[in-house]
């Protein structure tokens, strides 16, 4: 098992009570696995990915236990509740991410270059000409055009299908084991969707990488996940094979869900 | 052609030409290419550097010191003929020599003394605003109580316990003006901090030290220098009001802002004593309200 996740709870103290976010959530992946979180907005499964890396808000309370397999076998590292330098070397080169908005993930006053080099000298520890020819290699793995000239650029010279394609090389420089899509095509027009999805899919691929997808878009779940979590009000609805659900829904939810799916 | 061969031969020589094209194309330059093509800017800066430079030579092309007296060539009006180019004050002291001397002053107070309060509020407020919370509310009360101390009680304190020099100048006005530098800084990193790159980069493992800055102090930049260029003509006058109080430059010595003051009192002899400092300084001041005007443009991104 890569990650584990055990009765994961989250809550938040507000000054008119404390809110609970998610309850009660567990879940499995194993490497190279992939598994998809579904359900509507407000339904914790943001939360619940931003917890397992330790960024949630300061004002959350967060219980339960998620456990992320050691590497070579070491004893497996707890991330709830673990120090910032632990989460540090975590976050990045274990588990990367990639978010929903590609115009605002990237920082706009530094060059391509500089955002990746930094990121995988930081963890790879490399020089900075391995970790340039690195960044160029992902950027040529995720197709995008004339990689090392494009190196040079700034973010807003992207359009947003690239620069989703820049956020994914960047999560995938490090070789995690675990990625971490939070609603990633959401921002992006159909077409491009797809080909966004193919790429993530052939890198995982061909590294083992797992897939934690986020997602509202059903159809989404069903090219790339074979498992299958559904939420609502922050708590598991059902679980189980993407094919069992997609076929024979059990909760009354999923069924909605489904039907909610416009048909020609 | 030779891109071609170039692109073809791919492996170390790809590399080569990715480290040249990235030697001849940083932010700077960019910014630089930008700023160059703003001809108010462009201008300014053209006449700010023949001021420094005048301010630097100008004394040794003149035959009259700054600080001799002539009783027989008082309020001479400016002539070429006497040598007295600006003319000369109350007490027959050149004033061509004792601008440009008093120049020296009033650029290096603002330069430096500007510096001072750029590294010490850029830092403070760039922390104060990223780390947040307590930390924040002490250190962001901290620069309240400093900014309730009354200013001249501060330096006529430091001026009793240390005596009267350059330095102290330097230092009273520095400790002052990087309040409002902090301020201005925290409110921006507020902005930043909720950048989802800022959750990004803590995403990919990024420590604070090195979010602030990478992320937040490179996009603080626009704002600062814009505050920078606000800040050198604010500080110059700080320097002048002090000098009139007894507190900064001493006399034979001067600076723009006293020589303004000294100027006002003759003013219906000799207008050409308050006149030509004013006119020098004014000018400085525009100039650097438009180099801030034309780097701000110069340093978005966007314009790109």
């Amino acid at each position: 098992m890569l990650l584990r996740v055990d009765n994961l709870a989250i809550e938040f103290a507000t000054y008119s009570g404390t809110v609970p976010a998610v309850r009660d959530l567990s879940f499995a992946t194993d490497h190279g696995e992939s598994v998809g979180i579904v359900g509507e907005s407000g339904s914790g499964k943001s939360q619940s990915v931003l917890a397992l890396m330790g960024l949630v808000a300061d004002n959350a309370r967060v219980a339960g236990s998620a456990r992320l397999a050691g590497p070579d076998d070491a004893a497996p590292v707890e991330l709830i509740g673990a120090r910032a330098r632990v989460l540090r070397r975590v976050r990045g080169a274990r588990i990367a991410m990639i978010f929903q908005d590609p115009m605002t993930a990237l920082n706009p006053h530094l060059r391509i270059a500089t955002q990746m080099t930094e990121l995988v000298r930081t963890h790879l520890g490399v020089s900075k000409r391995e970790a340039t020819e690195r960044a160029v290699a992902m950027l040529e793995a995720v197709r995008i055009p004339q990689a090392a000239r494009r190196m040079r650029a700034y973010p807003h010279q992207f359009s947003g299908g690239m620069r989703q394609r820049v956020m994914i090389a960047m999560a995938l420089a490090c070789e995690p084991e675990l990625l971490i899509a939070d609603e990633p095509t959401t921002a992006l027009d159909v077409t491009v969707q797809d080909e966004i999805l193919e790429t993530i899919a052939e890198l995982r691929a061909a590294t083992n990488t797992a897939l934690l997808l986020i997602t509202h878009d059903l159809g989404v779940v069903a090219g790339q996940c074979a498992r299958t979590i559904v939420m609502q009000n922050g708590q598991v609805v059902e679980q189980g094979a993407t094919e069992r659900i997609f076929e024979q829904p059990a909760a009354t939810y999923t069924q909605d869900l489904l039907a909610a799916i416009p048909r020609l | 052609m030779s891109r071609a061969v170039t692109k073809q031969a791919g492996g170390w020589r790809k590399q080569q030409a990715l480290d040249r094209a990235a030697a001849g194309n940083s932010l700077g330059r960019d910014a630089w290419r930008r700023l160059s093509a703003n001809r108010a800017a462009m201008t300014s800066l053209g006449v700010l550097v023949s001021i420094t430079l005048a301010v630097i030579i100008g004394p040794w092309l003149t035959s009259y010191d700054y600080f001799s007296q002539d009783y027989d060539a008082i309020w001479q009006a400016p002539s070429l003929a006497t040598g007295h180019w600006f003319g000369t004050d109350q007490v027959g002291r050149d004033l061509f020599a004792r601008t440009l001397t008093g120049g020296r002053i009033s650029l290096m107070v603002g330069i430096v003394t500007t510096l001072v309060s750029l590294v010490i509020g850029v830092t403070y407020g760039a922390v104060a605003g990223f780390i947040g919370g307590k930390t924040d509310s002490l250190m962001m009360r901290a620069v309240d109580i400093l900014y309730s101390l009354p200013f001249m009680f501060f330096v006529i304190l430091l001026v009793v316990f240390f005596g009267r020099n350059l330095f102290l100048l330097f230092a009273a006005i520095g400790a002052v003006s990087w309040l409002d530098m902090a301020r201005i800084v925290r409110g921006q990193t507020l902005a930043i901090k909720s950048q989802p790159y800022i959750e990004a980069a803590r995403m990919a493992g990024a420590g604070t030290a090195r979010i602030i800055a990478r992320h937040v102090v490179p996009n603080l930049a626009g704002i600062v220098v814009v505050y920078v260029t606000l800040t050198i003509p604010q500080v110059i006058l700080f320097e002048s009001f002090l000098s009139y109080l007894g507190l900064g430059v001493q006399p034979p010595a001067t600076s723009w802002g006293a020589l303004i003051n000294d100027g006002t009192g003759e003013m219906s002899v000799a207008p050409w004593l308050v006149l030509i400092p004013s006119i020098f300084l004014a000018v400085t001041l525009f100039c650097f309200n438009f180099i801030g005007d034309g780097l701000r443009d110069a340093l978005d991104p966007k314009d790109r």
